[in-house]
């Protein structure tokens, strides 16, 4: 990791310099929170806090996937639109719900069974498409695998044009869209219930990665497969179970995108997923603090560069800002945690 | 130690192993016994095989021919048949959905078929698919009972109860020492995903045991109190230590060492052999040794094996491999110390 420049060239200066450092890392980001908060206002800074939790959770599948294999999963913007369209066929089309459901008795369940449903089914995708397009390319160069995750992008693309055809289709939108007002600033309670829910998944998460026995399996694979085998790991087993988490955060994503923009189409995927992978490389790609602090930031670069009013220069400041920090930083904010191979 | 060791029951038998790389004979029809209890070291010059050897008995590497046997269970042999395994059950379900598929485009039968068609593909598909990852010992029973015969892999050793060390280090450096170690003891664990997340009583109590013992391996091997450094900031003896007390972990009844005293000073070697002979006293483990250092392996050797150009030339106690001629010509050069 590499050091920030010193703070003075004067001798005498330099140890209260050094014991300023962790100060400054804390400060710094503080200050530019507060300062985006004072720039944009209340309501806009949730707005970006609710676009950045969507590209967060989309970001750690694809930066656990590139920390135990060293695949940039193409597909794995595709999974986040799957899931969506697993979600609006469970609310609009089997359970025909079209409206808001203002009852929270009624409004609860059916969104635990909504994100259940989405997540169980796209980690069960995500296992499969492991096992078929990926597993019998593990001993290949890494371009093949890449090529492959191309193609499953096209076939997930595909399959989902396939059923609900070229146009975007209508997710119903239960959530009911109540504001709560704080002050004069009126705040949807949606957008909080996503921030909620984003960060209780990324809790879950690390926590899961750092304190139990399959996690410590999937950073030892990470950092050494062949000796986490010899270990006793279950290499597949461990693969099998990243694909599984990080699918399944990519369907929760989609449902969450489906409750607040209402509509999904079938190259939804695309774009999220480009902006998505741009955050895990920004946070430092196989670091899944870095991914959804990646995911964070580019929610804010966007919707601050709407209220500057170029909001058609949105993804360019965003691809931007990702070339600026490579420059400076070539892997990423926080650098490898999940994988480390010197 | 009254009774000889070596005439205990063996824990290990290997049969007529052959390694070959296209050309290259790496192992050749070597026959290999560990008895219960004993310490037995494997020597030879460099590229004598002793490592492919030892990575065959350790599943890393398929032989070419013979077969090992681990507490008299067929582990590990030349693959029979392995290429049915997709035959079995990804191309019915490739061609089952295929044939659905234009059976719909035609239109020659009901939908109603076709759908049957489709869900069986897919519960095919996805029951194998389940099975192999979640059950891959029943899975791989039951590919045996059909003819389909596959050597265990290196996770499946460690679970039948074989722990290895590395001739260059390779712990998880960007862990600490008791992740390390906890990550060996891995297969003696078993919370599974659901009860990780909903941190079940059963998986927290477990989890707390599991770092309690992870403590008294770290102890056992002298490294007390050194549990939450990073592997990386460890002296190289203590990373030596570490790698030993990581292998404890998985409980093995076999522990395969491979060069332990490489790169360590006399004092650390010393404290290695006293710690190799009490795994054995105290623990009752039997311990394969491959090493370079002559004090380590005729200091605590049961019995020496010696291979060279992938053949075995000589077994016996390290006195009689002292002074085997073939010995002395193939490895020893001049006489030992």
């Amino acid at each position: 990791m590499t050091a920030l420049p010193a703070t003075s060239e004067a001798g005498a200066r330099v140890p209260m310099g050094a014991s300023l450092r962790p100060l400054l890392r804390l400060v710094i980001p503080a200050l530019l929170v507060v300062g985006a908060y004072a720039f944009m206002g209340p309501e806009q800074f949730v707005n970006a806090m609710t676009r950045g939790a969507i590209y967060a959770l989309i970001a750690l599948g694809y930066t656990m996937v590139y920390g135990i294999i060293e695949l940039i999963n193409f597909a794995h913007g595709d999974m986040f639109m799957m899931g969506a369209f697993v979600s609006l066929t469970f609310l609009g089309q089997i359970l025909g719900l079209t409206g808001s459901i203002t009852e929270i008795a009624k409004l609860a369940p059916l969104l635990v069974a909504a994100f259940f449903i989405s997540m169980i089914v796209m980690g069960a995708v995500g296992v499969t498409i492991e096992r078929l397009a990926y597993k019998p390319l593990r001993a290949a160069p890494r371009l093949a695998p890449l090529i492959t995750a191309i193609g499953v992008s096209f076939i997930l693309q595909n399959i989902v044009m396939l059923k609900y055809g070229p146009y975007q289709t209508n997710s119903p939108k239960i959530f009911p869209s109540v504001d709560i007002v704080i002050g004069t600033a009126k705040i949807p309670a949606l957008s909080l219930f996503i921030i909620v829910v984003a960060v209780v998944m990324m809790i879950a998460l690390q926590l899961f990665i750092g304190r139990t026995r399959l996690g410590r399996a999937m950073r030892s694979t990470a950092a050494d497969r062949d000796a986490a085998q010899l270990m006793g790991v279950n290499i597949n087993r461990t693969i099998a179970i990243t694909f599984l988490i990080g699918a399944a955060l990519a369907g929760a994503a989609g449902v969450v995108n489906g409750l607040q923009y209402g509509v999904s189409r079938f190259d939804d995927g695309f774009q999220a997923g480009l902006k998505a992978f741009t955050a895990a490389v920004l946070g430092g790609i196989g670091n899944t603090v870095g991914a959804a602090l990646g995911g964070f930031i580019i929610g804010f670069i966007e919707v601050g560069a709407t209220v500057m009013g170029f909001s058609r220069w949105g993804p360019a400041i965003v691809f931007g800002t990702l070339v600026i920090v490579l420059v400076f930083r070539p892997s990423g904010l926080l650098g490898q945690q999940l994988g480390e191979r010197a | 130690m009254s009774e000889n060791p070596l005439d205990n029951e063996p824990i290990l038998v290997a049969e007529g192993v052959s390694r070959r790389f296209g050309g290259l004979v790496a192992v050749n029809t070597v026959d290999f016994t560990i008895p219960e209890r004993a310490i037995v070291s494997l020597i030879g010059p460099n590229g004598a095989g002793k490592t492919t050897f030892f990575n065959v008995l350790l599943g890393v590497i398929d032989p070419t021919a013979g077969s090992v046997v681990f507490r008299g269970r067929r582990m590990i042999a030349r693959p029979e048949r392995v290429g049915f395994e997709s035959l079995l059950w990804v191309l019915p379900a490739v061609l089952l959905g295929l044939l659905s598929g234009l059976l719909a485009e035609a239109g020659i039968v009901s939908g109603r078929l076709v759908a049957l068609l489709g869900f069986l593909t897919l519960m095919l598909l996805v029951g194998s698919l389940l099975l192999a990852i979640i059950r891959p010992v029943w899975y791989s029973t039951a590919l045996e009972r059909i003819g389909i015969f596959r050597s265990a892999r290196p996770n499946d050793m460690v679970t039948a109860g074989v722990g290895r060390t590395f001739q260059n280090i390779r712990l998880f450096q960007n862990m600490t020492a008791i992740e390390n170690v906890l990550v060996g003891m891995h297969t003696q664990l078993h919370g599974n995903l659901l009860e990780a997340f909903l941190q079940t009583p059963r998986v927290k109590a477990e989890e707390k045991a599991a770092e309690r013992r992870a403590d008294d391996l770290l102890t056992l091997v002298g490294l007390h109190g050194k549990g939450n450094e990073g592997a990386r900031n460890l002296p190289y003896g203590d990373q030596r230590r570490l790698e030993i007390a990581r292998a404890l972990a998985a409980n093995p009844k076999l522990l395969l060492l491979d060069e332990p005293a490489a790169g360590m000073n006399p004092k650390e070697t010393l404290d290695l052999v006293a710690l190799i002979s009490k795994l054995r006293d105290d623990l009752g483990l039997t311990i394969l040794l491959i090493e370079h250092d002559m004090k380590v392996v005729m200091g605590i050797s049961d019995r020496v094996t010696v291979l060279d150009h992938g053949e075995k030339i000589a077994e016996g106690t390290p006195e009689q491999v002292r002074k085997d001629p073939r010995v002395i010509e193939a490895y020893l050069g001049a006489p030992a110390a």
